[in-house]
């Protein structure tokens, strides 16, 4: 098999010169729709990703309808010009396996009991995508959730991990996830302790399974910190409470 | 596909798996980390350059893989195709209709062609004939013909058996073309993957759900593993969460059972 291209550099550097378990830039904002009861907008490395809800609103079409809980509706969607090559507007098989485990990172956060016989939407629109950009958009997303007020248990964050040059790194980007020899996206509730999405690719031994998976968790908390700034931003336009120490 | 239909049904029988879970025992009387009885029957479809129908317990999965030449995509012009794609009929359940895939079905497609891909099954620059021009193009496609939990497993199982056993035909360069020939040559096959899904329910994971247990379980993890014991690909299935520890007992369980399974999937796809 031929040697992949060199992705970290004899000083240890990436090749935008980030350390092995170093995050790229992330900045995020709360509130950025006008007709939105949420939304949220995330710029992840070069991601640029918007996130909506809507609801909780009337079902349609009716057989939809949960007797004793909310329906989460989840679209992850890209725009055509997100890409190098234009991509074809329509769903295609990765944007609809990518809604369907958006949502099943969401819902466990989302108190769906609360809410019977109603739909929440989540829209999730790519602008511009880098490597990473489902765990971004569950980022913006569940921020988007708590902006609409809807009752959560927790919010819900992910990083992405991976392999490049048989070394495990933290926060893949698009030539590190193209060039590099597996990826492996993971959204947790932080407080709860719990791993919500979870997808592995790639080649990883017991050793490196588990330091790509404990270094996604520990990355995923970090992010965590400037969710909560972003919320406490829009609400309190102030200084974040200090965070309890968490179990 | 999830055969969750009645929620009351399905609340009430749950309570009940936690309850014999508790106990240690599973509905089907297995152990937590007993799979179902695996048949293979290998060559079932002639026009096909490889196939097999798999069973795992009640759910019964064909797979037939057909080989063409064609162009490799530009940015692997040294590699041949190889594409794995599944479909549920709506002869396999109750519950199943035809019409466009559902996300349950291209969830399946997709997860089961990533756990034979990354685990570099088949050596794909030996599916390459002239670089840049022509390669051998393999899609494996398998029909679910009968439902009863973790399709996952027995699709993918099914995939490696039928390329295991697949063959395609020579070819030689002949003033510059490509000429196909008459005699057979095996699939460049590596590795044998295995898929190994578990299901948790309350604290406890379960190896192997069937469709009953895949009606009331909280969540499901898919591990695939290759003949090194290495992880080649993982997904994490419905609205509910997992412990980290947990995602790393599942590892290890998916480790040694796929040990178990694999040695059957390869004496029953011996030639």
């Amino acid at each position: 098999m031929p040697e992949p291209k060199k992705l970290i550099g004899e000083d240890g550097r990436r090749l935008d010169g980030r350390r092995w378990d170093e995050l790229r830039p992330i900045s995020l904002e709360v509130g950025v729709l006008k007709n939105a009861d949420g939304s949220a907008y995330i710029n992840w490395g070069k991601n640029k990703i918007m996130a909506a809800v809507y609801g909780p609103k009337e079902v349609h079409p009716k057989h939809q309808v949960l007797p004793d809980r909310a329906l989460l509706r989840t679209r992850y969607h890209m725009a055509p010009f997100s890409v190098d090559e234009r991509k074809n507007p329509a769903p295609s098989r990765r944007e609809i396996e990518i809604s369907k485990v958006i949502r099943e990172a969401l819902v466990p956060a989302v108190l769906v009991e609360d809410y019977p016989r109603t739909a929440i939407e989540v829209w999730v629109e790519v602008l511009q995508s880098d490597g990473g950009s489902r765990v971004a958009g569950i980022t913006a997303a569940s921020l988007a959730l708590a902006d609409a007020g809807i009752n959560m248990r927790d919010l819900v964050v992910g990083c992405s991990c991976g392999i490049i040059d048989s070394t495990v790194v933290a926060d893949l980007d698009d030539t590190e996830d193209k060039e590099g020899s597996g990826d492996m996206p993971v959204a947790i509730m932080p407080n709860l302790n719990q791993v919500t999405l979870l997808q592995v690719d790639g080649i990883y031994t017991r050793e490196n399974f588990q330091k790509a998976f404990e270094l996604a968790i520990a990355k995923g908390r970090e992010v965590y910190s400037m969710q909560r700034d972003a919320l406490a931003k829009r609400f309190f336009s102030g200084e974040p409470q200090p965070m309890e120490e968490s179990a | 596909m999830s055969m969750k239909k009645n929620y009351v049904v399905e609340t009430i029988r749950k309570a009940q798996m936690l309850e014999l879970l508790n106990r240690g025992k599973r509905v089907d009387e297995r152990a937590l980390d007993q799979h179902r009885e695996i048949t293979v029957q290998t060559g079932v479809i002639q026009k096909a350059n490889g196939s097999a129908i798999v069973t795992l317990g009640d759910s019964q999965v064909l797979a037939g893989v057909k080989i063409a030449t064609g162009a490799p995509f530009p940015d692997t012009p040294d590699k041949g195709l190889l594409v794995v794609n599944a479909e549920i009929l709506p002869l396999a359940s109750p519950y199943a209709e035809p019409g466009p895939p559902s996300e349950e079905a291209i969830e399946l497609a997709r997860v089961v062609d990533r756990g034979i891909r990354e685990s570099e099954m088949v050596d794909l620059h030996k599916l390459c004939i002239v670089e840049g021009k022509t390669v051998y193009t393999v899609f494996v496609d398998v029909n679910i013909m009968n439902v009863d939990g973790n399709l996952f497993d027995a699709t993918s199982y099914a995939v490696v058996c039928a390329l295991r056993t697949a063959k395609m035909k020579k070819y030689a360069i002949e003033n510059d073309k490509v000429v196909m020939k008459d005699e057979e040559t095996p699939v460049p096959v590596e590795k044998t993957p295995v898929s190994v899904t578990l299901a948790r329910f309350g604290d406890k994971l379960v190896v192997d759900p069937n469709g009953e247990e895949e009606g009331a379980m909280d969540m499901r993890i898919t591990i695939t593993t290759d003949d090194d014991g290495n992880v080649c690909a993982s997904q994490k299935g419905e609205a509910s969460t997992i412990t980290p520890a947990q995602v790393l007992e599942a590892a290890d369980t998916s480790i040694r059972i796929g040990r178990e399974i694999r040695a059957q999937l390869v004496e029953a796809t011996k030639s």
